[in-house]
C-alpha cells in the first residue's frame, strides 16, 4: 500500500486549547478517506495542517510529524507553497474568486508562472472537464464565475483545484452549503475523481461517508478513535464510542 | 381586522418615520439654503475672465487661477507624497505584520493622528518643515529667503491626510473576504500574489473611497496652510515648488477680510469654484470606483 499522507503523533494546540492529540494515520493513494466526528472534534483543524493553511492561525502550536509522499511538510526546508500547490483544497462554502470561470480556473498556474495562452486553455478546458462542469459553462468561459449556481461554483472550484495537478485534494464538508441534487452531483464526482486523485474529506454527514469513502476515520475531542474500512467501520465498529456515535447516540 | 396592538405598532412605525424623514430633511434644507444663497450672490462672477485672471485691487477685476492652480498642485504633491506610504502602510499592517504588539502600538498612534486637530498640523509644518526647507536654501545658498513655500504646503497636507488614507485603506482591505484569500494561499499562492491579485484587486474600489476623503480635506483646509505661508495676494502662477503660494480656501478667506462690500461677492464666487473643484475631482474618483465594481462582477 501506497501512502500519500503519513501523520505520525501529531499534536495541535490553540493557545491552550489541544485540538489534536496524539494522531496518527495514514492515508492511502487513490482512496476516498473521510474524517468524521461531532463538531470541534478536530478533524477540520487536521486537514488544514495537511496543506499547512494552518499557519495562518493565530497561536496555533503543532508538534508531529506530517508526511507528504514522503516530504516532511515541517521540515524548515520544506518550501510551503510547494506543498499547497501539491495539495489541492475545497472549501465549506464555495469561494470562487469574483472573476471570469476562465480566471478562476487560471489562477493557480498563472500564480506558478504559465503564461502561454495556449497551455492556459488546455489547462482550464481538462480541469473543467474532469470536474464534471465543461459542458454546462462551455461557451461562457469569459463570463462572472458568480453567475454559477451553488452546485457548479462548487465544482469550479473543484476545477481550480485540479487545475493545478495535485497529488492529493483536501475537502472540508464540501457539500454542506449544497442541495441535496448539487451534493449528489458531488458525489458522483468524488467517485469519478478517485481514479486518479487522493482524496480526504471532511463530513458531518455519515450516510455520505458510507456511500463514497473507502477508509473512514472518527475523531472525538481531539483524538482518533477509529479508523478502517468504511464497510467494516460502519457494520462492526470496535470502539464502543464509534458505535454510540454512529448509530446516533450523540453527535 | 387589525388588532388593537398592530393598529398601535402601525401608529408608531408611522410616526417614527415621519420624525426622521423630517430630519433628515432638515439637514439638506440647510445645505440648500448656503448653496443657494452662494450661488445667487456669486454666480453671475464666475466667468472666463474670473477663472483665468488674477488677484487685483479692484472687486471686479480679482481673478482666481494662482488659487486654482496652487489648489490643484497641492492635492496632486500632497496625494503623490501620502499615497505610496499609506497604501505601503496600510498594506503593511494589515497583511504581512507578524508581531502583533508592534502592530497594535502602530494603529494606536494612526487613530490619534486622524483625530489630531488640523491646526496642529499647521504648526508642526511650520516648525519643521517651514524652518528646515529655510536652512537648507540657506546651505545651497539658493535666492530664496524663506521656507514658506509650496513645497512646505504639500509637505504639511501629505502628513494631514497620511492617517486618512491609512485608516481607510485598511478598512478596504478588512472587507475583502478571508475566504477568498484562503483559496488563493490553498492554491500555492504567495503573499506577495494573494495581496497583489486578491486583496488589492478587490479593496480597491473601497481605497478609492478614502482618496475622495482625502482630496475633500486637502481642498478646505485653510489653517495649516495659513501658518504655512499661504498668502491672500499672489499675482503669478508656481512655477517650482519653492515660490510663493496660495490655495482656494485661503484666497477666499482673505477675500471675505477685505473692507469693501463688492468682494463679498468675489468671494462668493470663489467659494463656487472650490465647490465645483471638489465636485470635479470626487467625480472622477466616484466614476473611477463605479466603472472598477463593475468589472469585478
Amino acid at each position: 500500500m501506497d501512502y500519500v499522507y503519513e501523520i505520525g503523533n501529531l499534536n495541535l494546540r490553540y493557545y491552550q486549547i489541544q485540538a489534536l492529540r496524539q494522531v496518527s494515520l495514514n492515508i492511502g493513494k487513490n482512496q476516498v478517506t473521510a474524517l468524521i466526528g461531532p463538531s470541534g472534534c478536530g478533524k477540520t483543524s487536521l486537514l488544514r495542517t495537511l496543506n499547512r493553511l494552518s499557519d495562518f492561525i493565530p497561536g496555533i502550536h503543532i508538534e508531529g510529524l506530517i508526511k507528504l509522499n514522503g516530504e516532511d511538510i515541517f521540515a524548515d526546508k520544506t518550501d510551503v507553497i510547494d506543498i499547497r500547490r501539491r495539495v489541492g483544497m475545497v472549501f465549506q462554502k464555495p469561494n470562487p474568486f469574483p472573476m471570469s470561470i476562465f480566471d478562476n480556473v487560471a489562477y493557480g498556474p498563472r500564480c506558478h508562472g504559465i503564461k502561454n495562452k495556449k497551455m492556459l486553455n488546455d489547462i482550464v478546458v481538462e480541469s473543467l472537464r474532469r470536474a464534471a462542469l465543461y459542458d454546462e459553462v462551455k461557451d461562457r468561459l469569459n463570463r462572472s464565475a458568480l453567475e454559477l449556481s451553488g452546485g457548479q461554483q462548487q465544482r469550479l472550484c473543484i476545477a481550480r483545484a485540479l487545475a493545478m495537478k495535485p497529488e492529493v485534494l483536501l475537502m472540508d464538508e464540501p457539500t454542506s452549503a449544497l442541495d441535496p441534487i448539487a451534493t449528489a452531483k458531488i458525489e458522483e464526482l468524488i467517485k469519478e475523481l478517485k481514479k486518479d486523485y487522493t482524496i480526504v474529506i471532511v463530513t458531518h454527514s455519515m450516510q455520505q461517508a458510507a456511500r463514497i469513502s473507502d477508509i473512514t476515520a472518527f475523531f472525538l475531542m481531539g483524538e482518533l478513535i477509529e479508523v478502517g474500512p468504511t464497510k467494516e467501520f460502519f457494520a462492526t465498529p470496535s470502539d464502543p464510542r464509534t458505535e454510540n456515535y454512529i448509530t446516533g447516540r450523540f453527535g | 381586522m387589525y388588532s388593537k396592538r398592530s393598529r398601535q405598532r402601525i401608529i408608531v412605525n408611522n410616526m417614527v418615520s415621519v420624525i426622521m424623514f423630517v430630519l433628515s430633511m432638515s439637514s439638506i434644507v440647510i445645505l440648500a439654503v448656503i448653496i443657494g444663497s452662494i450661488f445667487s450672490q456669486g454666480l453671475s462672477r464666475v466667468t472666463w475672465d474670473f477663472l483665468t485672471g488674477f488677484p487685483s485691487r479692484k472687486p471686479d477685476e480679482s481673478g482666481i487661477l494662482p488659487a486654482l492652480v496652487g489648489s490643484l498642485i497641492v492635492v496632486g504633491g500632497a496625494l503623490l507624497m501620502a499615497l505610496p506610504i499609506g497604501l505601503a502602510t496600510a498594506f503593511y499592517l494589515q497583511e504581512f505584520a507578524h508581531k502583533r504588539v508592534f502592530v497594535e502600538t502602530i494603529q494606536t498612534l494612526i487613530y490619534n493622528l486622524a483625530g489630531v486637530p488640523s491646526i496642529v498640523y499647521g504648526i508642526f509644518g511650520s516648525a519643521f518643515f517651514v524652518a528646515t526647507l529655510k536652512v537648507i536654501f540657506e546651505n545651497l545658498h539658493m535666492t530664496i529667503t524663506t521656507g514658506r513655500v509650496l513645497l512646505a504646503g504639500i509637505l504639511t497636507m501629505s502628513i494631514l491626510i497620511l492617517p486618512i488614507i491609512v485608516v481607510t485603506t485598511q478598512e478596504a482591505i478588512k472587507t475583502v473576504p478571508r475566504n477568498l484569500k484562503e483559496a488563493s494561499y490553498a492554491l500555492g499562492a504567495s503573499r506577495v500574489q494573494t495581496t497583489g491579485k486578491i486583496t488589492a484587486r478587490f479593496a480597491f474600489p473601497n481605497i478609492l473611497t478614502g482618496l475622495i476623503l482625502s482630496i475633500a480635506r486637502i481642498l478646505g483646509e485653510t489653517a495649516p496652510l495659513l501658518l504655512v505661508g499661504a498668502a491672500g495676494f499672489i499675482t503669478f502662477l508656481p512655477t517650482n515648488l519653492f515660490g510663493s503660494f496660495t490655495v482656494l480656501p485661503v484666497q477666499i478667506y482673505s477675500w471675505i477680510m477685505r473692507p469693501q462690500e463688492a468682494f463679498q461677492t468675489t468671494a462668493a464666487a470663489g467659494i463656487i469654484v472650490l465647490l465645483l473643484t471638489q465636485l470635479l475631482l470626487s467625480g472622477i474618483a466616484i466614476i473611477l470606483r463605479a466603472v472598477l465594481q463593475k468589472r469585478r462582477y
